[in-house]
């Protein structure tokens, strides 16, 4: 028995945070999955939206509420939307009548499951900061944007919306004007021609 | 404390699904899904960099983490909008049939 304790320890008691981290972290992938595995397209779309809400969840885990709001604003409600709408007016191959992959399948996954090995053996063996360096977001200066007496993730935010219209600001106006032309574009790239 | 390295792996092997989706499938939504899956990939690396890094006051992660997904919008919109126009004209969004370029 003493044996077999040496040779398989029993796993380390996970953490409240790390409790948490597990089932979403699986979610997430499990969707990944189905994303791309599954034959039905409308499948697809729905595994896609449980994916999204799985990375938002992280996003609260890594105490970026904003952008998990963000998230669920900008993915779950307008680009799914945005693509289960394709799906209803299309209807190409919806129900699996012919394969779902292409003849480069095979290649495809041989190539990725290595890259995957690979990238999880680089992220194993690289000498990332322990969870115990991480810096306490409450003990930093967030330049006092936000009003009186508010919370760090209060702070958090109104930096945020500082540094948008102060150091990013360019970048985020060229921003503005590229969601501009790109939703122009879009509605003269999707009209229908012969109607007009 | 979750460790950075787990969020390193999700983000690869949400990254690698999605590649395998928009390399491997034949419908072009499907493939649009696929790249979403790998800009999703890239921000959670961004924001789990930035959350565990050096300088978490200066928000470099987060604020690039949503430009990114500002031009993953405009990206989704002009691809399905591309998708229903070629649906449109050829009536078919099966990639292996789209091959009006091939000499």
């Amino acid at each position: 028995m003493e044996i077999l304790q040496e040779l398989f320890p029993p796993p380390p008691i996970p953490t409240l945070e790390q409790a948490i981290f597990i089932p979403i972290a699986l979610f997430t992938a499990v969707c990944a999955l189905l994303v791309v595995f599954s034959r039905n397209l409308f499948h697809n779309a729905l595994a896609l939206v449980g994916s999204f809400f799985g990375v938002a969840g992280l996003y609260v885990m890594l105490e970026a509420e904003f952008l998990a709001v963000s998230q669920i604003l900008i993915y779950v409600g307008a680009i799914s939307t945005l693509i289960t709408f394709a799906i209803m007016l299309t209807r190409g191959m919806m129900f699996g009548a012919t394969s779902p992959v292409n003849r480069q399948a095979g290649t495809a996954a041989i190539m990725i499951s290595l890259f995957v090995i690979v990238l999880a053996g680089v992220v194993g063996a690289a000498p990332w900061p322990t969870p115990e360096t991480r810096i306490d977001l409450a003990t930093l200066d967030w330049g006092g944007y936000a009003r009186l007496g508010s919370t760090t993730g209060e702070q958090i935010i109104a930096k945020l919306g500082h540094l948008f219209v102060a150091d990013y600001l360019i970048p985020f106006e060229l921003m503005a004007l590229l969601l501009l032309v790109a939703l122009a574009g879009a509605i003269l790239l999707a009209r229908d021609r012969k109607a007009v | 404390m979750v460790p950075l390295s787990w969020y390193l792996v999700l983000a690869a092997f949400l990254f690698s699904c999605g590649l395998y989706g928009a390399l491997a499938r034949r419908n072009a939504i499907a493939v649009l899904m696929g790249i979403e899956l790998m800009l999703n990939a890239v921000n959670i690396n961004l924001v789990a960099f930035w959350r565990h890094g050096l300088y978490p006051e200066r928000l470099e992660g987060q604020v690039f983490a949503l430009f990114v997904i500002a031009v993953a919008a405009a990206e989704a919109a002009v691809g399905l909008a591309l998708i229903i126009s070629i649906y449109r004209n050829r009536k078919t969004v099966n990639l292996d049939q789209l091959d009006l370029l091939r000499g």
